[in-house]
């Protein structure tokens, strides 16, 4: 069974944001590190870049494939996650805390409202 | 699940790496019913087959077998392929699943009507199954009940069964000791089953078509339609080792020739990234000295190695070993070095 954390909102690509924090932290699902599997490259976004919700922002590469990561809400990319790094399989072993990949400073708070709760994003992965 | 060559095939189980290690350190069972199997018989056979095949078939008996390529009459490769000699007049080639077709059309059209041969094509009507890893010799005594069942490397033991032949291979495409079976596929599911369950028993796991990729990439093993293909001769894959040019004639023998005399345009060479990068993954491209010459061909990371590894071909000026490449991936340039081949050796007991 996947873990799946009722304070954090969900996109359909299996990314998820806690909103209750700002910035907000991003990450992606214990679901999807599982589909996964092996994470062996993080390629961050650049500090400071503006994105818009839906844009594609970074990359993690696992042995399987590259997957392309996209912003759950608009706003700016004010911290990433230097420690994936060095340690990419943090994302597989703690995709909620110690596997956030970046943080964003969001412009537009209704966006993530109206994002999946933890029971939508359940039915949404069946 | 992922098409391959027109088959739903799996990926991975239960994850890449520990599929590969399971390879690397136990035995796994890998599924390779796509596979083709052609059979070409008669009085004639050894001597047409040498006529259309790269390696000296001659040299087989009874038996035996050997990786051997098809070409094109440019010297280009059709398909590589495992030739076993099942008698005397009899021969069972193990080809690419994507190449069937391609490999049937090209054998019949080099037949004259003076050759006394005779064709089938067994893929259909077969299945196949991969054991591979150190435990392998272990999952076959307990699967057939007996140590004498294991195919030493290069052989074939043929076996006919009340649904037909089985063939037990001493081959793999992990570096590994193992055997590739194929059966009647009807059988196929409760083999499958069992093998299954001794792999499992050895401290193995089902491996999916990832690890068979990362596992023959450590090795430097080529694979068709990535590292081989119709626009490139064996030399240029280092394949040379499995041509006999001294033999007579055979399709493909005249262009080899030529290009050995002219020098080959470039080589396929094993690289791997030297620092922190990702994965290099087929058709990034590959820089040497700022300017763009070629383009990944095979490449993953190595789960053995923890580091990109790959193959390309190069210019022979940059072809060796130490040569700085550079990788572009996602519009950024990581460095790589080539590399002597195989990437991963077996730690000495």
């Amino acid at each position: 069974m996947s873990n799946i954390p009722n304070n954090l909102r969900y996109r359909d690509s299996h990314e998820w944001i806690d909103p209750t924090q700002d910035p907000s932290p991003v990450g992606i699902t214990d679901h999807a590190q599982a589909e996964l599997t092996d994470v062996v490259f993080v390629d961050p976004p650049k500090l400071g870049t503006q994105v818009s919700a839906g844009q594609q922002v970074c990359v993690i590469e696992s042995v399987k494939a590259a997957s392309d990561i996209y912003a759950p809400v608009s706003g700016e990319i004010v911290a990433i996650n230097e420690a994936l790094s060095s340690d990419p399989g943090l994302l597989n072993r703690d995709p909620y805390l110690g596997g956030w990949i970046f943080k964003i400073k969001t412009s537009n708070a209704a966006q993530a409202d109206a994002l999946m709760n933890a029971e939508a994003y359940r039915k949404h992965i069946g | 699940m992922v098409p391959f060559a027109g088959w739903d095939m799996p990926v991975q189980y239960t994850g890449i790496v520990e599929e590969h290690k399971a390879v690397r350190q136990s035995v796994g069972v890998f599924d390779i019913s796509h596979m083709g199997q052609l059979i070409v018989s008669g009085k004639g056979a050894e001597a047409f087959l040498n006529r259309v095949l790269t390696n000296n078939i001659t040299k087989l008996q009874p038996g035996q077998g050997q990786y051997t390529l098809l070409l094109n009459n440019k010297g280009g490769v059709i398909d590589d392929l495992i030739a076993y000699r099942t008698s005397e007049r009899e021969f069972f080639l193990v080809v690419n699943a994507s190449r069937i077709d391609a490999d049937w059309a090209h054998i019949e059209s080099q037949l004259t009507k003076d050759d006394d041969v005779m064709m089938a094509n067994a893929s259909d009507f077969t299945a196949g199954l991969a054991i591979q890893g150190p435990k392998a010799r272990e999952v076959a005594a307990k699967v057939f009940g007996s140590s004498d069942s294991f195919p030493e490397h290069n052989t074939i033991l043929v076996t006919m069964t009340e649904n037909g032949p089985m063939w037990l291979c001493g081959t793999g495409y992990t570096g590994e000791e193992g055997f590739e079976f194929f059966m009647p596929a009807e059988t196929a599911e409760a083999w499958f089953r069992k093998i299954v369950d001794a792999v499992k028993a050895e401290g193995g796991v089902p491996c999916g078509l990832g690890a068979r990729d990362t596992l023959r990439l450590e090795m430097g093993y080529p694979l068709n339609g990535n590292d081989l293909s119709e626009d490139r001769t064996p030399l240029q894959a280092g394949l040379g080792f499995f041509v006999d040019l001294n033999k007579d004639n055979f399709t493909g023998r005249d262009a080899l020739l030529t290009q050995k005399t002219a020098g080959l345009p470039d080589k396929l060479v094993a690289f791997r990234m030297t620092g922190a990068a990702p994965p290099p993954r087929p058709h990034y491209p590959v820089a040497h000295a700022s300017q763009i010459i070629g383009e990944v061909c095979s490449g993953t990371q190595s789960p053995s190695l923890g580091t990109g590894i790959g193959m390309t071909y190069v210019p022979l000026s940059a072809a060796g070993l130490g040569t700085t490449l550079e990788i572009e991936i996602r519009g950024r340039r990581f460095p790589a070095e080539v590399v002597k081949k195989p990437f991963y050796r077996k730690p000495s007991v």
